[in-house]
């Protein structure tokens, strides 16, 4: 007997339902499935667990289990419309780095790891993100920002505002 | 020097080439026609036997001879084996195999393609960072394009090889570049160490053999196989051959990859090509390898880029990250970051990497702030020295490395304060 879904969307579903060939066991999907709630979502809220354990014949505490593990995923409340990777690492370190993290975070009026009151932006600190010779840099959405100077953090703040990506 | 700067990469080709990463432009290189060789050519055993005496060695950081790890299968196992594509590089420090990604995706895919014929696997998954949206998708398009033209799939040119490539993504924890900690991410739990043994050749990815190698290690296969075992070996140096794209970050003037056979030094890598510091002010100490790596001061850098070599100073070549610091540093701040860093990363398994690294950042703390120095130093090494003999894997067993070369060669960065 399905419950009623709450939270996931046939679309959702159908999407990790399409997945489900490249794998031997269902277990394997606990990510790809969770990527594809977080991805729509910008969390992956408790409901959700209990729908993606449903699907994968999972324990509900095995698909939380493995969520926890990993930093990537936002739970209570979902991360804002832009989510920046701020590189907090040796190489961004020694090029300015933690300056731009506070630049921006202090603009932006907010802590590392939170969310504007609008919701519009959050920023978090990154362990590396593997652009060392554009250091400092920035992954927000899809796009790498490199050689990050407060200036260029404005720049990107202003057009977080603006509504653009 | 002239010769490294003479040296043309075999590697890096089509970085910084105008649509490098289409099958055209592949093709257009060379690409696929070793694939294809050896489809019609060569049985798996000669594969192995060819890549064992290139001298190819993970360069994910290991540096294990990659022939030597494959005949680690069991022999006629009738199958699944899985070949995992480690590309969770997220060592701080370290981008060529996000270049290379981006910049010759096919490249990689022919190494997975040719060396899961070698392996006799059947299913490849690379493992990507989440961190990497751009070669997600070069990947992504590289392989429906592999597929289309019929390298990917069932019955392979028709040599009745089968092989399917997925891409995996992962989600922002550093360890899962571990193998272990790899196999049990792909296998949808907590991206947890496992105790070897068993070695995942023999169990491993959903109990079954596996082979899990590095981006690199493999983009360097087609080459290899096109060239030749001879000639890929004569290149390097000791038991290191081949080549490897070194990255240069940190306070250098020119960041970058640089491809360059193993055996040339370090002050080569610095000064002919790093152009010294980025400050202009003089280079105090170097990190290679990652935050795993020790920090070589000035009287280590004529050592040449070899994993050997690297080893007998206590130090690690890994996967050729070179970051360097100027004068301005404070190297009981970096031995504190190495600590904090593995505190932030650990998986947690085991208990002298998960409560030691956080002990350590305390020790490092208190040290720095004038709280009984010598015996905290005790304290600090004895602390390193649990570690590296009671972790279950590499984050554990190496963070101690820098800690420990900072103690020995920047002694007086751990003092200095107080004797402000």
């Amino acid at each position: 007997m399905i419950a009623q879904r709450k939270v996931l969307t046939d679309e959702m579903v159908a999407k990790i339902e399409a997945l489900m060939p490249r794998y031997p066991t269902k277990q394997a999907l606990t990510l790809p499935a969770l990527h594809i709630v977080h991805d729509e979502l910008r969390q992956v809220p408790l409901d959700a667990v209990v729908e993606i354990a449903q699907l994968l014949d999972l324990a509900p505490a095995e698909v939380q289990d493995t969520l926890t593990f990993y930093q990537f995923f936002h739970q209570e409340k979902p991360h804002g419309k832009v989510r920046a990777f701020v590189c907090r690492s040796i190489s961004c370190a020694l090029r300015g780095g933690e300056q731009v993290l506070d630049h921006l975070c202090t603009k932006a009026g907010i802590k590392p790891g939170e969310t504007t009151p609008d919701g519009s932006l959050t920023i978090e600190p990154a362990e590396c993100l593997g652009a060392c010779d554009f250091a400092p840099c920035m992954l927000a959405g899809d796009d790498l920002h490199k050689d990050l100077t407060p200036e260029k953090a404005d720049q990107f703040l202003n057009a977080v505002r603006g509504g653009a990506s | 020097m002239t010769d490294s700067q003479t040296f043309q990469p075999v590697l890096l080709e089509a970085v910084g080439v105008e649509q490098g990463h289409s099958l055209e432009s592949y093709r257009s290189r060379g690409g696929y026609a070793p694939l294809e060789k050896l489809l019609a050519e060569k049985q798996p055993p000669e594969v192995v036997e060819m890549v064992k005496s290139s001298g190819l060695r993970g360069r994910g950081g290991a540096g294990f001879m990659t022939g030597l790890k494959w005949t680690f299968l069991p022999k006629d196992h009738p199958g699944p084996i899985y070949l995992c594509v480690n590309a969770d590089e997220s060592e701080p420090g370290t981008f060529n195999n996000r270049i290379l990604m981006e910049d010759d995706p096919h490249q990689i895919l022919e190494g997975t393609i040719i060396s899961a014929y070698a392996t006799r696997a059947s299913t490849a998954y690379i493992y990507l960072r989440y961190e990497y949206p751009q070669s997600w998708k070069a990947l992504q398009a590289a392989i429906d394009e592999a597929y289309a033209a019929g390298y990917l799939g069932q019955n392979i040119k028709g040599s009745g090889f089968s092989l399917d490539i997925y891409l995996h993504r992962g989600a922002a924890a550093y360890i899962c570049g571990e193998e272990t900690s790899l196999l049990e991410s792909l296998e949808g739990k907590r991206g947890e160490v496992r105790p070897k043994p068993p070695l995942p050749a023999i169990e491993g990815l959903f109990g079954e053999p596996t082979v899990v190698n590095n981006v690199i290690t493999l983009a360097s296969v087609p080459v290899i196989l096109a060239d030749g075992a001879e000639q890929y070996q004569s290149y390097g140096a000791g038991r290191s051959r081949g080549t490897l794209p070194f990255q240069l970050a940190g306070n250098i003037k020119q960041a970058g990859l640089v491809e360059i056979a193993f055996g040339a030094t370090l002050n080569g890598l610095l000064h002919d090509f790093g152009g010294g510091t980025r400050s202009g002010r003089p280079m105090k100490a170097v990190q290679v390898g990652g935050p795993l790596g020790a920090y070589l001061p000035r009287e280590q850098w004529d050592t040449p880029l070899d994993y050997e070599a690297f080893a007998a100073i206590e130090a690690m070549l890994g996967h050729g990250g070179v970051v360097a610091f100027d004068d301005t540093v404070d190297m009981s701040q970096q031995a504190r970051f190495a600590m904090e860093f593995c505190a932030i990363e650990s998986c947690g398994k085991c208990t002298p990497c998960r409560i030691g690294s956080v002990r350590g950042v305390e020790v490092i703390d208190r040290i720095v702030a004038g709280d009984r120095p010598h015996e905290n130093i005790t304290l600090l090494e004895e602390l390193c020295d649990t570690m590296i003999a009671g972790s279950l894997c590499a984050m554990g067993g190496m963070t101690p490395f820098p800690v420990k070369s900072a103690l020995r060669h920047f002694a007086a960065d751990f003092t200095a304060a107080q004797s402000r």
